[in-house]
């Protein structure tokens, strides 16, 4: 069974980046995984699995390019594999205006009701006098969320809405 | 009787378009019972198609009555089926017995007429809607050599319908 290791990338975002990451860790003898890559705040953000016939971290390949890209790198081996997906049953949506704290209510909510968060992503829009805040979570809900529903009201307020809309995924 | 091996994804096969069935005999039966099976074991699938055992007619069975709350028409084997009128769109997520470990939000029409043969030879017509609907599309187009792989939209910013905070009738 392959050794996988996390590798995360951050740098100033720029036309190409992914293909010379990607091309360098190809030649280097790396495979891949699964991956994201996000733009958060104008920064290039990647996190890649990685494996290696000598189990190598990614360092030699990514040293190649560092510089040239200006890349943060770290590297982690990791007990994950492929083929782990879970469903996620339930999505939470959280709009509105930029309230310290949210993140933490919410999260915090979905915990108490045992909800492992399996994707979360969040973005500021609008502009710089008034930004939006806009965040998606996709989770494992164990219980009914019409309770996450009641549990999660008490934060609508102070200009945030918050939904919760069940995910039923279709198998044919 | 006994289940099939169910073709996956990227099985050439999957892609080959399903010829009309013909005779509505003790083959056909057959099959159906063996396709019946197969849909049995697999891991909670509304429907399965003739063409993801590596049959190549135009047969498939829906069944979304196991689902809470949810419009259906019972247990269906639809034969030559066919979609005469769509109406509405909506995004849903879906999976499939031939692409495991992977899902992702596909654009369905919200309500369909379907028109179809039972295994007898008798002529169905339905009107379908919402999860019932989307099953059948799912279906269908695994009679033409398509996966839901060929429509995925997204995985990210979906719009699914929203469950409403209504607070509980007081005592």
């Amino acid at each position: 069974m392959a050794n996988w290791y996390m590798l995360t990338l951050v740098g100033q975002d720029q036309q190409g980046i992914v293909a010379q990451i990607t091309q360098t860790l190809f030649e280097n003898g790396y495979d891949l995984g699964e991956a994201s890559m996000m733009r958060l705040g104008g920064n290039f953000t990647v996190m890649l699995m990685i494996s290696h016939p000598e189990n190598k971290n990614g360092d030699d390949a990514i040293a190649i390019i560092k510089d040239k890209m200006g890349l943060c790198v770290h590297s982690v081996e990791v007990s994950g594999g492929l083929h782990q997906h879970v469903e996620p049953n339930v999505r939470v949506t959280v709009l509105g205006t930029d309230r310290a704290g949210i993140v933490a209510e919410v999260t915090g909510v979905l915990a108490e009701q045992g909800v492992n968060i399996v994707d979360l992503e969040s973005d500021v829009g609008g502009t710089a006098q008034a930004p939006i805040y806009i965040m998606h979570i996709e989770g494992v809900a164990t219980n009914s969320t019409d309770d996450l529903v009641d549990k999660l009201a008490p934060l609508n307020r102070d200009g945030i809405e918050i939904q919760v809309m069940d995910i039923e995924t279709l198998v044919g | 009787m006994a289940s099939l091996e169910i073709l996956s994804y990227p099985d050439e096969r999957l892609r080959q378009k399903s010829l009309e069935v013909e005779h509505f005999d003790q083959t056909l039966w057959d099959f159906i019972a063996d396709l019946e099976d197969t849909l049995g074991v697999g891991p909670g699938a509304v429907g399965i198609a003739a063409p993801q055992v590596g049959h190549f007619q135009r047969i498939c069975i829906v069944d979304v009555s196991g689902r809470k709350k949810t419009k259906n028409h019972g247990h269906l084997v639809l034969i030559n089926p066919e979609i005469t009128e769509w109406d509405g769109f909506k995004l849903g997520r879906e999976g499939c017995l031939s692409v495991p470990d992977y899902t992702g939000n596909v654009v369905r029409a919200e309500k369909i007429t379907l028109e179809a043969f039972d295994p007898e030879g008798n002529e169905l017509n339905f009107e379908m809607s919402g999860y019932e609907a989307r099953a059948v599309q799912h279906e269908l187009d695994h009679l033409d050599g398509l996966l839901f792989l060929d429509r995925v939209v997204s995985r990210r910013n979906d719009i699914f319908d929203r469950k409403v905070y209504k607070p509980k009738p007081k005592k």
